[in-house]
């Protein structure tokens, strides 16, 4: 499984890059969508996949029995998630502003303040 | 256990939603900024003082012991940059009083300061680094909203470049966090510092922590990653650009310190080999962009990045001598940048321009705002007495013991040229005679710039330039907390068994 899903992940990157190179603002955001959850999809990757194998211990033990699955990389996607949620939200009401102010979606037209 | 490492952390926090309670009633929230920031800054300079004779503090957050639960920890290094966060804080509380508009206020500038204040102190006590990225982010959507207060032309288009790089950055630092986790099962800084060693391929250490690098590099404004912030920083109200010029940057830099000592010091050849490099292009690309401007703001942004190049140095240099000039240079640096970019508010405030053509006249009119002026401009060219002349003497000085010669000779010229940008603000500004086409203007602005705001903005600037003089004048205890924390960041043993509760 490691490797579709490396190949997957790769991909979301490529994809995400090649987005925000366009020039239009839409394609931007798009980008950066695919971006953050190209980063969740590594997360998960590389801590290992492991199918039905909640880290639950029975009674009477003091660690599981088998092999389990990791639950901190599935807080940390989950925070990061929700933090992504939040950022890209504010991303997408500053294009919409953006271009309400400027009257463009192509950023080769918002060069006023570059150097 | 000590509680007064989460205290900059929940202080402001407190005070943003008492502000947010408060939303309607600016007089109430103007309160509660100068409140507010005054007990951080009081709290922070407890920290240092708790850490400075008791040793390197740790909090373990929820009483879950470390490695499992996440930490708050400050060394020397965490409070010193803490307590400059709480200063700079309290000196732009008490600026944005008269200098913020009251329709930013409406907006809710305040109760973002303090998240900002919030995720800056967070960010420079963790001591994990997811917590880190966690941090990072509260710090940047609060950076986001102030940037774009008030919504002009010029605002919407720097933020766009500076949103989209920052979250870059992030996104880079959430997969080195990841691929961190995967190689050694742990987050902790200290445990990391441990087992990041202990690695077998240390190829793949040293590609991760290129990512850290990469990412930090951005945050910093390190050359060739630097291009978002002369593009944005000059757009917001003053008093929002100085508090990003004063500890934006510099959490990327402090973190680069707390990564590249404490655990990417696998491959220190490569790694600091690289860090020197970007180090000096980033000095040089930095004061040559100031030289070719005439708008202060962007002179000044442009010298951030001149600046976190001699930060860069000090840890490339990777000396108990180079760390402590880096930790000296980056409080010189967040005292004299902040104050500059103060003095070009009251400049603005009173010329209604900030194009050094369009004014001048100051010296005649002005003769103290002249003298707050040269105190952070000579401080930053590194001219004895000042801070900066300590600073640049410290790291210039561990650059000739390892015979660092090309990086000497680069620091050296840099500071000449820094030199320059300031004298043609101070000739263009204070020396010249007003242009004649904008008199009206500046007679206009001058008007409205009552005596009581012109009182209240010299105050943060005055406390400034005195600080910055003292910390030239009283070189001596100023180095050796400085080198306390440069031995603490090359030996990470008392870090370690500070967290761990383990000598290693």
């Amino acid at each position: 499984m490691e490797p579709v899903m490396a190949v997957v992940v790769g991909a979301l990157f490529a994809a995400s890059v090649y987005m925000m190179l366009r020039r239009s603002i839409v394609k931007l955001v798009i980008g950066l969508i695919l971006l953050s959850n190209a980063a969740n999809l590594l997360i998960f990757t590389v801590s290992g996949l492991t199918r039905g194998a909640p880290p639950l211990i029975p009674e009477g033990l003091e660690v599981p029995p088998d092999a389990w699955a990791d639950p901190l990389p599935q807080a940390l996607i989950l925070t990061a998630i929700v933090i992504g949620f939040g950022v890209l939200a504010f991303a997408v009401v500053l294009i919409h502003r953006a271009y309400e102010v400027v009257g463009e979606d192509d950023m080769d037209q918002m060069r006023s303040t570059d150097t | 256990m000590s509680v007064a490492v989460a205290l900059p952390v929940l202080i402001p926090f407190i005070f943003g939603s008492l502000s947010l309670v408060f939303f309607n009633s600016h007089a109430v929230q103007r309160w509660l900024g100068v409140i507010g920031t005054g007990l951080l800054f009081l709290a922070t300079i407890v920290l240092l003082h708790k850490t400075w004779t008791d040793g390197i503090q740790v909090m373990a957050m929820g009483s879950w012991p470390a490695p499992f639960g996440i930490v708050l920890v400050a060394d020397m290094t965490s409070a010193i940059m803490t307590l400059m966060a709480g200063m700079m804080g309290f000196a732009l509380a008490v600026y944005s009083l008269p200098s913020i508009s009251r329709d930013h206020e409406a907006f809710g500038y305040y109760p973002l300061m303090h998240l900002l204040l919030a995720g800056v102190s967070g960010a420079f006590l963790t001591g994990d680094i997811f917590n880190l990225y966690v941090w990072v982010e509260v710090l940047l959507v609060a950076s986001f909203a102030l940037l774009i207060l008030g919504g002009e032309r010029g605002q919407m288009e720097g933020a766009i470049k500076y949103v989209t790089l920052n979250l870059f950055s992030s996104i880079m630092l959430l997969v080195g966090v990841g691929l961190t986790y995967g190689l050694t099962g742990t987050l902790n800084m200290a445990d990391l510092a441990v087992k990041l060693p202990e690695v077998e391929q240390q190829g793949l250490v040293t590609v991760v922590g290129m990512l850290f690098l990469v990412s930090f590099s951005i945050k910093a404004a390190a050359f060739p990653l630097f291009f978002w912030l002369p593009a944005s920083y000059h757009t917001p109200p003053v008093a929002v650009t100085a508090l990003f010029a004063a500890l934006l940057t510099k959490v990327g830099v402090y973190a680069l310190y707390r990564f590249f000592t404490l655990m990417f010091g696998n491959d220190v050849g490569y790694t600091h080999e690289l860090l020197l490099w970007i180090g000096g292009f980033t000095m040089v690309t930095g004061v040559l962009g100031a030289a070719a401007y005439y708008e202060i703001r962007r002179i000044l942004a442009f010298h951030i990045v001149s600046q976190i190049g001699y930060m860069i140095v000090g840890l490339a240099l990777f000396t108990p001598m180079a760390l402590a000039g880096g930790v000296i240079y980056i409080v010189h640096n967040i005292v004299a940048k902040t104050n500059l970019f103060l003095v070009g508010g009251v400049i603005y405030m009173m010329r209604g321009s900030y194009d050094l053509k369009q004014i001048g006249g100051l010296w005649k009119t002005r003769p103290l705002l002249g003298v707050l002026f040269l105190l952070p401009a000579m401080a930053l060219a590194g001219i004895p007495p000042l801070s900066g002349f300590l600073g640049k003497y410290v790291i210039i000085r561990a650059g000739v013991e390892v015979e660092s010669w090309g990086i000497v000779a680069v620091s050296l010229g840099v500071g000449l040229l820094t030199l320059y940008s300031m004298v043609k603000i101070w000739a263009e500004a204070f020396w010249k005679a007003q242009p004649e086409e904008h008199a009206a203007r500046a007679e206009r602005f001058e008007q409205a710039l009552s005596q009581k705001s012109m009182a209240i903005m010299l105050l943060p600037i005055i406390a400034l330039g005195v600080l910055a003089a003292v910390i030239g004048l009283a070189a001596q205890p100023v180095y050796e907390m400085a080198l306390v924390a440069g031995h603490q960041l090359l030996d990470s043993t008392d870090y370690i068994e500070a967290v761990l509760g383990v000598t290693p």
